[in-house]
């Protein structure tokens, strides 16, 4: 379990002030400039050595991400994008961040700017994050009164300006290339790749997307060193990490943690243990809508990071732990999640566009149990026929779900359509006996 | 779109497009295009009218079909009227498994309103809405601008029966908890409890 010392958002749960004179007490801004001074250079090896992998699902190397822009700022501009498009389904842990500890956010793209080469950032936050939103706009006001960011920033003689934009209600626009898209102000639908962002992003200029909490853990690696970083967790899958917690648990949380700590005292130390006690669980989802669900044999011991939840086919993803009892309708989970991608998939490509919503009506079929066994396999063979052929990861994230049931639960999907197929009272729920 | 009123931002607005449209590069003021829009419906009662739409585009230099095109892409904004306070029940998995369907059910019976419908007084329309990001405070719903969270049927009720009174009801959790730590007490930076039993105390 991480030590207190070691966590960097020390106010995550609002409980202290978030405005300027609360972030600076909690060490916030302590002498930024000294940072920059450090250079490009060293400033993104420091990021790097420090194992830091993207949080917002895909779990790239941040410090190579940087790396990849060009080390001269040419006729055109950098611009440094933060993806606070926080949509995944079980997902809230952003939200904390911009409305709790702003300032770690707003220093950190000051950070991550400078060694970039570019002079504005552009921070995409979802439109429903309203109050979020007006909490990271006073708090870039604030750092623009005390000298922070602005024309000199912190005084190093840096340019550098942070904007909140808005987003108005599209999942996709979490995908890097739909939200460049919608700040640009067209529908957010993804481009191809290459070329990419780095190259050419916003407005055709070179452009890094990083998640909130990739930017906003950076000044604390930056202070305490990449070592004390890397230090945290296991080769690879290395520093702290906020989880949220979610469903059948008896105290649902938000809660910093180390990499890799096992997912069932994640779930018992802060989460107060699954509803009933733990050989009450049925499955979790463990890293947002987009992984497939583990079943309980599989939670007992598996590490919470990138590679133990790859090795078990499923994914960290946004750290999202969606917890289901054994009263929940396994089948009817997994139709909702299948629901939201049919509304979400922004119709550009056509194996994302008509085949979510072949596999949400399938999936509805079957979860009513108005099906036959055999469907099972022709809904397994159209996830396989949307996976990886769209431009974007949507349609693998609306596959992958359905994917895992079927590969952990198919006896539930079997029993739904032969109870019906008996006229079954129970065939509502295949646990309810 | 038969709505032929006039439309033209009042000068507040007229002074935060400004604002907006000065974040982006000369020559990208499109990009400007989703904050403006967002005020146009605001001005008009939380939806957007063709002539709206138009003016925005007007204001940007763009072709109205490419400013049409963003309205219908985005969820948020509403191309019809919508009631003064818009209801948005998070019906998402973290939603459902803690109980989504009871909080639906006490909307519609509080509203006396289905889905997707307004109320005859024009003060409630009530939304399904997907996941709204605040699952660790679920089941959820957003109403205009607020999040209450924390929900059962009874808590859901008392905001709706305050709203119906012209009263504001306090937004967040409405459990016994600041926001997203854990209800029983903190599992971490445990410096803080005793700020957490502050916040206790004030709700």
């Amino acid at each position: 379990m991480l030590d207190d010392k070691d966590r960097i958002f020390t106010n995550i749960y609002g409980l202290d002030d978030p405005g300027i004179s609360g972030a600076q007490r909690r060490g916030d801004w302590d002498g930024t400039k000294k940072l920059l001074d450090l250079g490009r250079d060293k400033i993104i090896e420091i990021v790097k050595g420090s194992g830091l992998r993207g949080r917002g699902g895909a779990g790239f190397s941040t410090g190579m991400k940087w790396s990849f822009m060009p080390k001269e700022v040419g006729e055109r501009p950098h611009f440094l994008v933060i993806n606070a498009d926080e949509g995944e389904p079980g997902t809230c842990k952003d939200r904390e961040i911009m409305r709790h500890d702003p300032h770690k956010l707003i220093e950190g793209a000051l950070i991550a700017a400078f060694a970039m080469g570019a002079h504005a950032a552009y921070c995409y936050i979802r439109g429903e994050f309203f109050r979020e939103a007006e909490a990271l706009e006073r708090a870039a006001q604030e750092a623009y009164d005390a000298g922070l960011i602005g024309d000199n920033a912190c005084g190093s003689g840096y340019k550098f300006d942070f904007y909140v934009h808005r987003g108005m209600g599209a999942y996709i626009c979490g995908e890097e290339s739909a939200l460049i898209e919608s700040l640009e102000g067209k529908k957010g639908q993804p481009r191809m790749k290459p070329p990419f962002p780095a190259n050419v992003g916003l407005y055709g200029c070179p452009t890094t997307v990083n998640n909130v909490e990739s930017i906003a853990v950076v000044p604390a690696i930056m202070r305490r060193g990449a070592d004390w970083f890397a230090g945290i967790g296991r080769p690879n899958n290395q520093g702290v990490k906020l989880f949220n917690i979610s469903g059948h648990v008896n105290q649902p949380c938000t809660v910093e943690e180390e990499m890799g700590i096992p997912l069932k005292e994640l779930i018992e130390k802060h989460a107060g243990g699954v509803r009933g006690g733990w050989d009450n669980l049925l499955a979790i989802i463990p890293g947002g809508a987009s992984v497939p669900l583990l079943p309980r044999s599989v939670c007992d011991d598996v590490l919470m990071d990138f590679d133990a939840l790859r090795d078990v086919q499923s994914g960290l993803g946004t750290a999202a732990v969606m917890v289901m009892d054994k009263s929940t309708d396994l089948v009817r989970a997994i139709t909702r999640l299948s629901a939201f991608y049919k509304h979400e998939s922004c119709g550009q490509c056509t194996p994302c566009r008509e085949g979510t919503g072949w596999m949400w009506r399938m999936m509805e079929r079957i979860a009513a149990g108005n099906a036959d066994i055999n469907e099972i396999d022709t809904l397994e063979e159209v996830t396989r026929q949307v996976e990886g052929h769209t431009i974007c990861a949507l349609g693998d994230a609306a596959a992958w779900p359905i994917q895992g049931l079927i590969r952990h639960f198919r006896a539930d999907m079997e029993k739904k359509i032969t109870d019906a197929k008996a006229g079954s009272p129970q065939a509502g729920n295949p646990r309810a006996a | 779109m038969t709505d032929k009123i006039e439309f033209a931002f009042n000068a507040e607005n007229a002074r935060k497009a400004k604002e907006h449209i000065a974040k982006y590069p000369e020559g990208w003021q499109a990009s400007a295009v989703m904050p403006l829009l967002d005020l146009a419906q605001r001005q008009n009662e939380g939806w957007l009218s063709q002539p709206a739409m138009d003016y925005v585009a007007n204001m940007l230099d763009m072709p109205p079909i490419r400013v049409y095109e963003v309205a219908t892409f985005y969820t948020m904004y509403n191309l019809k009227p919508v009631g003064k306070h818009h209801v948005q029940v998070c019906t998402n998995l973290p939603c459902w498994l803690r109980g989504s369907d009871a909080i639906v059910g006490a909307c519609k019976k509080s509203l006396n309103i289905e889905m997707g419908e307004t109320t005859e007084d024009g003060q409630f329309t009530l939304s399904e809405a997907e996941c709204l990001g605040a699952c660790v405070n679920a089941p959820m719903i957003q109403i205009n601008d607020d999040y209450y969270e924390d929900l059962d049927s009874k808590a859901t009720e008392e905001v709706l029966e305050e709203l119906k009174a012209g009263r504001t009801p306090k937004a967040g959790s409405q459990g016994v908890r600041h926001t997203c730590e854990p209800a029983g007490g903190l599992t971490s930076l445990m410096h803080q409890a005793d700020l957490k039993t502050e916040k206790a105390g004030d709700t």
